[in-house]
């Protein structure tokens, strides 16, 4: 393998690797770039350091309160999803009945569901139901595309784990209840923070949803689709992406390094790439 | 004893919280958008009555058929492009990278978690007339005026798309490569294969399965992809979501937008399935 | 030892998962104080009665009573028995004290005690002093100390062993299997075995029940078992056995009168059988290869004598195994000779005359 194959293939792909790496960074690299520009046309050439972008944020108010609301749907999101992806990961992990393959499959259709046919079917089902569109319609929503994500996050965490751990807990004289306080929950905790925080990142980045669930209260991405038709406001919302991007990162740093711990925990691989999808 | 064992019964207990979440709020809404579009919207009020008018009208319509095509056109240029352009960086992370495939990994998804109204608006920055890409060229001296070419149409949507979808086409191929048994690529070529037969009848057959799953879970989202058309489409870029949420919006026919959602749901399942079955035979041939 | 009362009585109990039978109908009694293995190939069952006796799977029929209690009903956590797993299952997350430890938490013994148990427990098994090391940094056979006291820390009734040393490598699985078996003997615990491995089961059992397709085919001591296996299954997984055809009249008070083609006619004891077997049942009988012997200068004569052919050798250093045609045998014989001083080793083609003796004749049901 490391023979023919490599000498033709390798220098080319190199090149194509970093190529792509830049087409995949290109729109992310201009984000900080326009932030900082002093200048209310987004375009080259770029005229000039600025943090005056940043400080318009923190003097408007209606972004304000799409934080706050954003905050609130991405936490009950986080939450909720992670627990109902908990109770389907350890039932898929430890346990087989009939039609379970046709079952986690509906369950997990929403990965790959077009956003807007899901956000139509909510819209016309609380339409029907006479329900007026809140924050907590759009937690509904973010819930349904939330949970396949964080069960394929927690299904690893319990496969991770031997199950000869729970029955030799059980085998020592504790009970179930224990036995879920003193080693599931210890070995399966690294997999329920990187859930929360990835459910709470797509929760925070979603807007399809949001944009046709949303009542009075918008969330931060339909503040931003609000912002976008005006040109004057450009520069401040670069501003607030690059500080979203920054977050973001963060939080995916964080859940990546939690993922490693569970990994490593569970004495595998930790630089391995399971669970990563 | 019901028919059902213990664990099971205990299987399924578990499950239930989720499984009744996806009912309700999955099953059942779905449900009714099927409902929906055999109704029809009078004023303000919905007629009851069970009508085939708006599959007709979705069917026909010359608009929605453009729209529908050109949606489809669209999803399958994107999809092709970028699973093909996908497919080189799985290969070169799952069998040149050796220590820092995780990190790697992780540096493909970061774009990805920019906000993605905002990663769609900044290629209408690079594409624009006075844009990036534009200046980048004239200040170069390779272009006198700006290209026009480049925004406000189908192309830049097929370009936009291929780079909001890259991580999901290359994460599913990637993992069916880390797969392979490297064993088998040396029997292969103990066997007398080149390295491009030996991709040709053994790498690629046993990805098959992750082009597959690459190609379905970029292509059933093109489908409905709202954002992209509607900031860097132009009236040439619109695609079938963007009629179906007009429907339920400004037009006020839900009922329409309905049978829309659902005429595009079955096209695109038709499509995934027959691209199911033709990535199985393939893989299945050659194995 | 025989007179000792049963710790665990089993009594037809069948598993079924499903509509795959796992168990068809078991019995046994396991004695306080023995050394209790459970043999058989993989799939036999033998892992389901274990799991069954440590609670973590209910009998579809029959019973099981450990101390004169029925277990019905008893989950595994209240049952007086503790398992060392296959796998081990060392908490990841727990240092080995941790682990030692954790059953002795719901026993709301104070700190100190707890301490004092933990660190007389791995001095039991040589780790004193690996009470801070975490798990990741145990080796198998480490791993594996811990994992047994871990279960000998709750002081049980019976300790459960499931493959406990199909991970390690040879000579490490040797020095284990001398080790568990001279803490069980100094213990006086009950330790039931379960292997695959039938020299692992001769060695370290007082008895040994050898289960098929979920059914025991044969209860015994080790000598027994290989002595006087029951039937042609056990004795050809336990060993390696010559099968010869016979026929046979008698039996009951009198000699069993043997025609055995290949060796020639002999009178058996009738104690030699299996009880209740009836003469014309037999059609095969059994030898091992070392009780022929290849007669040279040497040796003396023997009881019974015949000729033969060496038709290959396989030589093993310290031993030699011979196979070796024999006139009125359809299939050539294996025989074993240990290479002592001075005896040559037989070459291929030699003519070879076999001595063996009544004794050696095993009757097979």
């Amino acid at each position: 393998m490391r023979g023919i194959g490599k000498f033709i293939s390798s220098k080319w792909l190199v090149v194509y690797a970093v190529a792509y790496m830049l087409f995949l960074y290109a729109p992310v690299i201009l984000l900080p770039l326009f932030a900082f520009n002093d200048a209310t046309i987004v375009a080259f050439p770029l005229s000039g350091f600025t943090t005056k972008w940043f400080d318009l944020l923190w003097t408007t108010d209606a972004l304000h309160g799409a934080v706050r609301n954003s905050a609130f749907v991405a936490l009950s999101t986080a939450t909720i999803s992670t627990l109902l992806g908990a109770c389907a990961a350890r039932s898929a992990a430890n346990y087989s009945f009939p039609g379970q393959k046709g079952v986690m499959g509906f369950i997990m259709l929403p990965l790959v569901l077009p956003e807007i046919i899901v956000a139509v079917a909510l819209l016309v089902m609380l339409m029907q139901l006479g329900m007026s569109l809140s924050l907590w319609t759009v937690i509904a929503g973010h819930v349904l595309i939330c949970t396949p994500f964080s069960i394929a996050i927690l299904s690893s965490a319990f496969a991770g784990m031997e199950s000869s751990l729970e029955e030799a807990s059980l085998d020592l004289g504790e009970t179930r209840w224990g036995t879920f306080r003193r080693v599931t929950l210890p070995l399966i905790m690294p997999g329920v923070i990187s859930s929360l925080l990835i459910t709470f990142t797509i929760s925070l980045d979603e807007f399809i949803i949001s944009f046709f669930l949303t009542g009075t209260d918008v969330t931060l991405p339909v503040y931003i689709w609000s912002q976008l038709r005006f040109p004057s406001k450009l520069p401040s919302v670069m501003a607030l992406g690059t500080i979203l991007l920054a977050v973001s990162v963060a939080l995916l740093i964080v859940a990546e390094v939690f993922r490693r711990r569970a990994t490593r925990r569970q004495g595998m691989d930790a630089g391995s790439t399971q669970g990563l999808v | 004893m019901p028919r059902l064992s213990q664990e099971s019964r205990q299987g399924l207990t578990l499950l239930s919280p989720t499984l009744a979440y996806a009912l309700v709020m999955l099953a059942a809404p779905l449900a009714m958008v099927v409902m929906f579009s055999f109704w029809t919207q009078d004023y303000l009020d919905l007629d009851k009555t069970f009508t085939l008018a708006n599959y007709r009208e979705a069917w026909t319509q010359p608009i929605f058929q453009v729209l529908m095509w050109r949606s489809l056109k669209i999803s399958l240029i994107v999809t092709t492009t970028t699973v093909i352009l996908a497919f080189p960086i799985a290969y070169y992370l799952s069998f040149h990278v050796r220590s820092r495939k995780a990190l790697w990994l992780f540096l493909i998804t970061v774009p990805f978690w920019t906000s993605y109204l905002l990663r769609v608006f900044l290629w209408k920055v690079i594409l624009g007339y006075n844009g990036v890409l534009n200046s980048a060229l004239m200040n170069l001296g390779i272009i006198d005026e700006p290209l026009t070419f480049i925004l406000y149409n189908a192309n830049a949507v097929v370009l936009t798309l291929a780079h909001a979808w890259a991580p999901f086409a290359i994460l599913p191929i990637f993992i069916a490569l880390e797969k392979i048994d490297r064993s088998l690529l040396e029997a292969a070529e103990d066997l007398g294969d080149g390295p491009l037969r030996r991709f040709w009848r053994i790498t690629l057959p046993l990805a098959m399965p992750g082009v597959v799953a690459a190609t379905l879970i970029v292509l059933i989202p093109t489908v409905g992809d709202y954002i992209t058309p509607k900031l860097v489409g132009g009236t040439d870029g619109l695609m079938v979501a963007n009629m179906i949420q007009i429907q339920f919006g400004k037009a006020n026919n839900a009922p329409l937008g309905a049978a829309l959602a659902v005429s595009s749901m079955i096209v695109v399942a038709t499509i995934s399935i027959g691209i199911y079955f033709a990535g199985k035979k393939f893989g299945g041939k050659v194995k | 030892m025989a007179d000792a009362a049963p710790i665990i009585e089993i009594k037809d109990v069948t598993k079924s998962f499903g509509s795959v039978t796992a168990l068809k109908g078991v019995n046994a009694n396991i004695r306080e104080g023995e050394f209790f293995s459970l043999l058989g190939p993989s799939g036999c069952g033998k892992t389901t009665l274990l799991r069954l006796i440590a609670g973590f799977e209910q009998v579809t029929g029959g019973t099981i009573v450990i101390g004169g209690k029925p277990m019905k009903d008893i989950p595994a956590n209240q049952r007086p028995t503790n398992m060392v797993f296959q796998s081990y299952a060392i908490f990841p997350h727990l240092n080995v004290a941790e682990n030692v430890g954790y059953g002795l938490v719901r026993k709301k013994m104070g700190k100190a005690a707890m301490t004092k148990e933990v660190d007389e427990a791995l001095a039991m098994v040589d780790l004193g002093g690996y009470g801070e090391r975490k798990a990741h940094e145990l080796s198998g056979g480490q791993r594996q100390r811990v994992a047994l006291a871990r279960a000998l820390v709750m002081r049980p009734k019976v300790i459960l062993l499931d493959e406990p040393l199909s991970a390690l490598d040879k000579k490490l699985r040797d020095q284990m299997q001398h080790e568990l078996r001279s803490l069980q003997k100094s213990l006086g615990i009950t330790f039931i075995l379960v292997t695959h491995d039938q020299e692992e089961a001769l060695i370290m059992s007082d008895r040994i029940a050898v289960i098929f397709d979920g059914t025991i085919a044969q209860l015994a001591t080790p000598e027994e078992l290989y002595r006087r296996p029951a039937t042609r299954k056990v004795a050809s997984f336990i060993g390696v056995m010559n099968f010869l055809d016979a026929s046979a009249t008698g039996g009951g008070d009198t000699p069993y009168q043997l025609t055995i083609p290949a060796l020639g006619k002999v009178n058996i004891d009738a104690a030699q059988a299996p009880a209740g077997l009836s003469a014309a049942d037999i059609t095969v009988v059994g030898v091992r290869p070392e009780m022929f012997t290849i007669l040279d200068e040497d040796t003396g004569s023997f009881e019974h004598e015949v000729q033969g052919t060496v038709t290959s050798t396989d030589y093993y250093g310290d031993m030699t195994y011979y196979t070796v045609a024999l006139p009125g045998a359809s299939d050539p014989v294996t025989i074993s000779m240990r290479n002592t001083a001075g005896r040559a080793v037989a070459r291929d083609g030699a003519k070879v005359t076999v001595g063996w003796g009544a004794d050696s004749i095993v009757l097979l049901e």
